[in-house]
C-alpha cells in the first residue's frame, strides 16, 4: 500500500521553493550544503531562475544587489559558516538599502558531530544582527514556508536585508559515521 | 615603479582611459569599485547609469554580474582596480561559470593601493590578473597599455558576444579626487528609476 503523491503534504524544501517562485526570484546564489541539496535542485531544474554557484558566501550579497540595480530579485544560500564571511559585504545591502533574503541552514547548534562548526554557528544570529539583518528561526516543518514567504514580503516591500535560520534539528543533524 | 613591468613607460592615464571607456556610451551600464575607479568616472561627469560602489570592497565585479543576468540586453561595463578586484579574486572563478555576453570587466592595474598610501599590491609582484582571468574560463581577454588597445576594448564591449576583461596598466599617480555621490539609497533609486526598473 503507498500514499498517492497528491495526499501526502510536500516536504518543507518543496514549499520553500514554492515561495522563492511565488515571489519572482530570478536569481539564486549558493554555496553548496547539504540541508540545501534539495533546493539547489529545485533551482536549478527550473528554466525562469539563474542558478549562480559562489566560491564564498559574500560574493552573494553582491550579486544580489546587481540584480536589483537591474531590476530582479535575489535570494542566497548558505550555511551559517557563511554569514562569518559576508559581514563586510552586508555594508552593502544596509547602505543602500538592498533587498536581501538569505536562507540559511544551521550547523553546530543541535547534536552537531564537529566542533569547529560551533563557533560560528552559535554566533550566526548574533553577526546578522549587528549587521541590522532581520533575523527569523524556523524550528518546525510546517512553519519553514510562511516564514519564507514573511521574510520575502518584508525584503522586497521594505527594502530591508533578511535572513531565515533553518534550525540544525529541522534539518536533521548530519550523520558522520554510519 | 613596479617591480616586475617589462614596459614602466607604456602606461595610460586614468582619467584619459576612462574618457575612452565612457565615449558614446549609449546604453553602457557602469559599476565602479572602491576607491580610485569611481573618482575616474566621476571625473567625466556623473550619470544616472553609474553605481559607485564607496565600500564593500571586493564587490565590484559580483554586482556586475547579477547587474548582467538581470539585463541580457544592455552592455554592462565593471572598472574597477587591481586592489579591489584582488580582495574579490574568486569572483572570477564565479563569473567564468556563469560568462553572461554582456559583462565586460575592466581592471586599472597601477600595481598600487592608491588610496591608503601607494603601497604595493599583489600585481606590482607575482600576479598576473589576465592569467587569473584565462583560468578562471573567460576566454576573451584583453592586455591593454595603449590608446589603440583601450579603443578596441571599448568597440568590443558594446557589441555583447562574451564575457570580457581587461587589465588596463595604468601610471600609479593619483589626479585631483572627484567624488560622485555617496549616498547609497540615492545612487540605487535613480539607477533603477534610469533604466526603467523603478
Amino acid at each position: 500500500m503507498s500514499k498517492s503523491a497528491s495526499t501526502e503534504t510536500p516536504d518543507w524544501r518543496d514549499q520553500i521553493f514554492a515561495a522563492l517562485q511565488a515571489a519572482q526570484i530570478r536569481q539564486v546564489g549558493y554555496v553548496p550544503d547539504a540541508g540545501h541539496a534539495r533546493l539547489i535542485e529545485l533551482v536549478q531544474g527550473d528554466p525562469e531562475i539563474r542558478a549562480v554557484p559562489l566560491t564564498s558566501e559574500e560574493e552573494g550579497v553582491a550579486l544580489a544587489a546587481g540584480a536589483w540595480l537591474g531590476g530582479k530579485r535575489a535570494a542566497l544560500l548558505m550555511q551559517s559558516s557563511g554569514v562569518g564571511n559576508c559581514v563586510n559585504m552586508l555594508s552593502l545591502a544596509k547602505n543602500c538599502r538592498f533587498p536581501l533574503l538569505m536562507l540559511v541552514t544551521m550547523r553546530g547548534e543541535w547534536a552537531e558531530f564537529n566542533p569547529w562548526q560551533v563557533p560560528m554557528g552559535t554566533k550566526t544570529q548574533p553577526a546578522l544582527e549587528l549587521m541590522d539583518v532581520l533575523v527569523y528561526r524556523v524550528e518546525r516543518a510546517e512553519a519553514a514556508a510562511e516564514t519564507v514567504a514573511a521574510a520575502l514580503d518584508i525584503a522586497f516591500n521594505g527594502d530591508l536585508a533578511t535572513a531565515v535560520l533553518l534550525s540544525q534539528r529541522l534539518i536533521g543533524a548530519k550523520r558522520w559515521v554510519g | 615603479m613596479i617591480a616586475n613591468d617589462p614596459n614602466p613607460h607604456r602606461r595610460l592615464d586614468r582619467r584619459a582611459a576612462i574618457r575612452t571607456l565612457l565615449d558614446r556610451r549609449d546604453d553602457l551600464l557602469l559599476v565602479t569599485g572602491l576607491g580610485s575607479t569611481s573618482w575616474d568616472a566621476a571625473s567625466i561627469g556623473d550619470d544616472e547609469r553609474n553605481f559607485y560602489l564607496w565600500g564593500a570592497m571586493g564587490a565590484a565585479a559580483m554586482v556586475g554580474l547579477g547587474l548582467a543576468i538581470a539585463q541580457p540586453r544592455r552592455p554592462v561595463l565593471v572598472v574597477t582596480g587591481d586592489g579591489e578586484m584582488l580582495m574579490g579574486l574568486g569572483a572570477l572563478a564565479t563569473i567564468g561559470v556563469q560568462r553572461p555576453p554582456n559583462l565586460a570587466i575592466a581592471v586599472f592595474d597601477n600595481g598600487h593601493y592608491a588610496e591608503t598610501g601607494m603601497q604595493e599590491s599583489h600585481t606590482a609582484g607575482a600576479v598576473e590578473l589576465t592569467g587569473v582571468a584565462r583560468a578562471c574560463g573567460i576566454s576573451e581577454i584583453f592586455d591593454i597599455d595603449d590608446e589603440l588597445g583601450l579603443r578596441e576594448f571599448a568597440l568590443r564591449l558594446r557589441k555583447p558576444a562574451t564575457t570580457l576583461f581587461a587589465r588596463v596598466a595604468i601610471r600609479a599617480d593619483e589626479p585631483p579626487r572627484v567624488l560622485p555621490p555617496r549616498d547609497g539609497v540615492y545612487l540605487k533609486t535613480r539607477f533603477r528609476r534610469a533604466i526603467g526598473v523603478e
